[in-house]
């Protein structure tokens, strides 16, 4: 596995755990403890229950034949959209849920962005009757009303992260913060494949659920297991990383994540973290990360609330850095022009998150190629800025 | 022998280290702060460098870090302002941070200059210890310099062990599970970790840190330790008025 994690919690030069001391003791239970309860058969027997019946898995593969036809691929769609809640998220929520309650904690924290992994955390605590306290920047619980209220609905506490951008970086410092506050009977439910290790391997392997419905689907269908191309938008990474995960290591298949330009990367209102970013540390682990040349954090932007984040995961920045992996960044124009293209030829409506994943056709060479695009989300939650925009 | 072994050697208790945030209430304050801490008598120094993300600190150090990073502070500029020092003060100061802004500067470059401007230790609570095992602890063995960790009521007694017998100087212990500037008083619990932890006999001398914020916390962390950390608090009684009347006014009515 040369891609994936060492057992120092290191992919490459990226990953560890960069954390105070307060966090220490937390981190090291998780560390010591996941691996045994995620491998126990009674624990894939429960998450896979739950992946069944209530998230409704396996998600369909999907054939898209008039996107296909334009591009001349064939492109299918992987649709996580399809989930309980309208996104990936829920994969990683419901096993992290499960190990929260193996290790007796009675309380779960989450930070969001876009809200479809507050959402997801707030459906899993309501399933299992924990409580549940959200942060949230307060620049996005303005763009993403819906899931706010969602959360609220479920039973969440909604709490505003007011500092620094007031989005997704803030929320995560906020959560850190309520974390060390209360570290006994609390679990911090980390939304995407960052922060310490050993967060980024764990909601990897949660969400490798997706690659590993694709190996039989597209065996079904193509027969192969593997793809030419899989591509998927990064923010923190984790679906890109659960479409990646058994792939990896075959070097048949083109890795593409797809991350948010904002404006552009000449701009200075971008989430462009291959292209602007460079080695450092935040939230817990070493990574690439947009700042200035003194080491302070820059403030991302991009439309999209769940791709507006100065860092990518450890993962990301090693199959970057090794070149396993292509990163292309799109501004939001191009995605949201992609957004419209998949509404009108296939009558769905994606995550803009999402909808920058399927922003990239042109720029890879992949005629008559077999492309998976991950479609990690429903845009549902996005009506309004997609109404904002309005060029449709 | 450093600055902080000295200051452990000729004095056993009510030791009192003073947090202040470089760049902050303004730019160029960092030389009269020291100055006058130094007039009033305190006895360590530790100087925040400012980050724009500091997830172990509340609402009081992260403005004052905000204000400090548009103000204008950085590395370059903070050992600019260090240069001449030793000139002013002998008391014994540490730096206290965040990984990043070390990790952009350059550790190499970084040591060389605490060692430039003649200050004592470091304290970055993010670095893991096998970091700083690689990476500083030979240079930091060799020139004599103190790499501070912390410890909480949460760090096992393996793990303290492990902790001392890797850093000298002293061992900052966080009163509670906490970020900076919560409460001030001690429970049961905390009394019991503080006495715990005198119970192990480290090699390493202890001061408490976190919640100490007037003579009567003061007073208390210093029945378990070798004396306190205030942070919050200070930064919250200059971040306004005169500077040397207001610190002088502080440290009076901590010591009085
Ligand atoms: C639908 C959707 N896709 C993608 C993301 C980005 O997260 P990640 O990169 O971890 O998949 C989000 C985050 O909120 C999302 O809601």
């Amino acid at each position: 596995m040369k891609y994936n994690v060492n057992s120092n919690g290191f992919y490459g030069d990226f990953g560890g755990a960069y954390i105070p001391e307060m966090l220490f003791s937390n981190i090291d239970e998780l560390k010591k403890n996941y691996l045994r309860i995620v491998e126990k058969d009674s624990f894939t027997r429960e998450f896979n229950f739950y992946l069944k019946k209530y998230v409704g898995r396996p998600t369909p593969l999907y054939y898209a034949k008039r996107l296909s036809e334009k591009y001349g691929s064939k492109i299918y769609l992987k649709r996580e959209d399809l989930c309980h809640t309208g996104a990936h998220k829920i994969n990683n929520t419901i096993g992290q849920i499960l190990l929260a309650r193996e290790l007796k904690k009675t309380k779960i924290i989450a930070e969001t962005g876009a809200g479809q992994h507050g959402v997801a955390t707030a459906t899993v605590c309501a399933l299992m009757g924990m409580e549940c306290v959200i942060y949230m920047g307060e620049v996005d619980i303005e763009r993403q009303r819906p899931n706010v209220e969602r959360m609220r609905i479920l039973g969440a506490e909604v709490r505003p992260a007011t500092s620094g951008s007031r989005t997704l970086k803030d929320a995560t410092n906020e959560a850190m913060r309520h974390w060390i506050n209360n570290p006994d009977d609390t679990h911090y439910i980390i939304g995407s494949v960052v922060g310490p290790h050993p967060y980024p391997d764990m909601v990897a392997r949660f969400q490798s659920v997706i690659s590993e419905e694709l190996l039989g689907q597209l065996k079904k269908v193509e027969g192969r297991d593997y793809p030419d191309f899989v591509i998927a938008c990064v923010g923190g990474g984790s679906n890109a990383a659960g479409i990646f995960y058994h792939y990896l290591d075959n070097p048949k298949v083109n890795l593409v994540g797809v991350e948010a330009a904002g404006l552009g990367v000449s701009t200075d209102k971008s989430a462009a973290t291959t292209k602007l970013g460079k080695k450092g540390v935040l939230h817990g682990s070493k990574t690439l990360l947009m700042q200035d040349e003194n080491g302070q954090v820059t403030e991302p932007y991009s439309i999209s609330a769940g791709l507006d984040y100065p860092g990518i995961g450890p993962l990301h920045a090693h199959l970057f850095d090794s070149n396993r992996g292509e990163y292309i960044s799109v501004d939001d124009d191009e995605a949201m022009n992609a957004g419209i293209e998949l509404s009108r030829l296939e009558g769905i409506i994606p995550a803009i998150e999402t909808a920058h994943a399927f922003s990239v056709f042109d720029k890879l060479d992949m005629k008559g190629k077999v492309v998976i695009v991950n479609l990690s989300g429903r845009g549902d939650k996005d009506l309004e800025t997609y109404i904002k925009w309005g060029k449709y | 022998m450093n600055r902080i072994n000295k200051l452990f050697k000729d004095k056993k208790d009510k030791i009192l280290s003073i947090y202040f945030t470089a760049g902050y209430p303004n730019l160029n304050d960092t030389t009269e702060i020291i100055k006058t801490l130094d007039e009033c008598g305190v006895d360590l120094i530790e100087i925040g460098m400012p980050f724009s993300d500091p997830i172990a600190d509340g609402p009081v150090i992260q403005d004052s870090s905000n204000v400090a990073i548009d103000n204008g502070m950085n590395l370059n500029l903070l050992f600019k302002q260090l240069e001449e020092i030793r000139n002013i003060t002998d008391i014994p100061i540490v730096l206290m941070g965040y990984v990043n802004p070390v990790y952009q500067f350059g550790y190499e470059k970084f040591i060389k200059n605490i060692l430039e401007c003649d200050l004592d230790g470091l304290i970055l609570p993010d670095l893991p210890l096998d970091d700083y095992i690689n990476e500083f602890k030979p240079i930091f063995d060799k020139e004599n310099l103190s790499f501070i960790p912390l410890i909480t009521p949460n760090t096992s007694k393996e793990r303290i062990r492990q902790i001392d017998d890797n850093s000298n100087g002293f061992i900052y212990m966080v009163s509670s599970s906490s970020i900076t500037g919560k409460k001030s008083s001690f429970d049961d619990k905390q009394i019991q970790y503080f006495k715990d932890v005198k119970g192990l006999s480290l090699k390493n001398p202890t001061i408490i840190g976190f919640g100490i914020s007037d003579k009567e916390s003061f007073k208390q962390a210093c029945k378990y330790s070798h004396g306190a950390i205030i942070g919050t608090k200070f930064i919250k009684e200059i971040s306004n008025g005169n500077l040397r009347e207001s610190i002088k006014d502080f440290i009076a009515s901590i010591r009085s």
